[in-house]
């Protein structure tokens, strides 16, 4: 048999980054950790934000399609969506998530669930305005990446650590404070407090850049799934000028949910590049007009 | 995919698997003796177009490829789905060739590294009583299954579940039944 051809090109610089922040956050628990347990009576405390980190993973699913009032949909009751989810999901052999509808103008759309096998695809019926069927087509590309790439797992995991030392940043002074006084030097608990904090402050730039890294390999993978990356770029700019002109009411009361939204529901502008759980959207059209250079050069 | 692959963020496009295809004949032996379906001729496959020019031109190339045998012409259709459907004619009992076109068009979509833009390929058959059947490939599982629309949206599930337990002995079956896509206006299933 003859060597299989394939289109498909990796990026390793993407999963270089992706790879190394990975290890800068385990390295980063180690040590946390290390201070923790040498240091502090706060094991318990620990405990339970892992546990809650844990539910929230675990009820991801129904926890966003609360908040985003969104209701799971059946083939009957929308039968164009599922007949281009069903294809998209054939195309990847991967299960079909549920389809549900969020009956909100703003346009967006978001996966979630705690693993392939209970994932929950979510469009909004703005964004159903919007976008034609191409376009969507490659939103709902972007979104079913995410599920094969286990996004909600990934970035519940590299987000507990920094929910631990904001626990501990916020509480700590409270549990650990007082009767650990040494005879010299500064009390156990300011260090214990600083190093929180400072823990805090990394891993939020951390799971940020991991964010905007996994949005970029969802566009990727999106793309080639479609074989119409231009689609998926031409939904972005839409969607992203769309984005800019809706009122920001609306837009805060989303805000906790923007790691898994398609778009980032928040002016660009008012954050830095570093802070983003999304890459700039020029970033992201550069590398769908990278894809489709590849898509078309003969072989 | 890998649990590696999913931390990494590297999702690859899923392979197809063209092999079993060339079963179809051998099924189609055991449809017409158990059920009384007969093959209509008429066959395509279904894919995503790429854009860019590369997808373009090897898509003539096929087309070229296929009508230089003289044969009806091969006929290339766009659903509303933004799939493109081939569709190839043979003489009904000409089932080999029909497959043998079906598997160029796969071949020749691989070669050019467009393989995991593949999802299915139907082959159409008649009932004894004019009722529609399609055995469809699905590329990424390397598996089959029965498609009988009924017109409106509905399919026969109750002949799709007989058709299923006649071949079973003769091509892969597509075990899960929620992958049975179904296929509203596929060439040849009306």
């Amino acid at each position: 048999m003859t060597e299989v051809k394939t289109r498909f090109r990796g990026d390793r610089g993407l999963t270089a980054r992706m790879g190394l922040v990975g290890v800068l956050l385990v390295a980063l628990w180690l040590l946390f950790g290390a201070v923790l347990i040498a240091y502090t009576n706060l094991f318990f405390g620990i405990i339970v934000v892992i546990a809650l980190a844990g539910a929230q993973w675990y009820f991801s699913d129904r926890m966003a399609l609360a908040s985003m009032r969104a209701r799971v949909v059946t083939p009957e009751q929308a039968p164009e969506l599922h007949g281009m989810v069903d294809r998209l999901v054939a195309l990847a052999d991967m299960p079909k998530p549920r389809v549900a509808i969020a009956d909100t103008d703003l346009p967006n759309a978001f996966a979630t669930g705690r693993s392939p096998d209970h994932a929950v695809v979510c469009v909004t019926t703005g964004i159903m305005r919007r976008l034609n069927a191409e376009e969507l087509e490659g939103v709902l590309s972007h979104e079913l990446a995410h599920v094969a790439n286990r996004d909600v797992a990934v970035m519940t995991v590299a987000s507990v650590i920094g929910l631990c030392a904001g626990f501990i940043a916020r509480w700590g002074l409270f549990f650990g404070g007082g009767d650990r006084g040494r005879d010299s030097g500064p009390p156990v608990w300011l260090i214990i407090w600083l190093v929180s904090l400072v823990v805090y402050a990394i891993s939020f730039l951390l799971t940020r850049a991991l964010s905007r890294y996994r949005e970029l390999s969802a566009d990727r993978s999106g793309a080639y799934l479609t074989g119409k990356p231009s689609a998926l770029a031409s939904a972005l700019t839409k969607i992203s000028g769309d984005m800019a002109r809706i009122p920001t009411r609306d837009l805060r009361q989303a805000q906790s949910m923007n790691a898994f939204f398609f778009t980032p529901a928040l002016k660009a502008e008012h954050i830095s590049s570093l802070l983003s759980t999304h890459p700039h959207i020029q970033t992201r059209l550069d590398q769908l007009a990278k894809i489709s250079a590849d898509l078309g050069r003969q072989v | 995919m890998g649990l590696l692959d999913s931390l990494l963020g590297r999702n690859k496009p899923a392979k197809a698997n063209l092999d079993s295809l060339f079963a179809l004949p051998q099924a189609a032996v055991t449809l017409e003796a158990a059920a009384g379906f007969k093959p209509t001729g008429i066959g395509a496959v279904c894919y995503r177009a790429n854009e860019g020019a590369a997808f373009a031109s090897m898509q003539a190339d096929i087309q070229e490829l296929l009508d230089a045998d003289g044969g009806p012409a091969v006929e290339r259709v766009q659903d509303s789905y933004g799939f493109t459907w081939l569709e190839c004619r043979q003489e009904p009992d000409a089932l080999s060739e029909l497959v043998t076109e079906l598997h160029t068009v796969n071949t020749t979509l691989e070669a050019h590294g467009f393989g995991p833009s593949l999802l299915c390929s139907v082959v159409g058959f008649k009932g004894p009583e004019g009722q529609t059947l399609g055995l469809v490939y699905l590329y990424k599982r390397g598996t089959f299954y029965p498609f009988a629309p009924l017109g409106d949206q509905r399919r026969d599930n109750g002949l799709e579940l007989q058709i299923r337990g006649a071949v079973a002995d003769d091509v892969p079956i597509e075990k899960s039944l929620e992958r049975w896509l179904a296929l509203w206006g596929a060439p040849g299933l009306s």
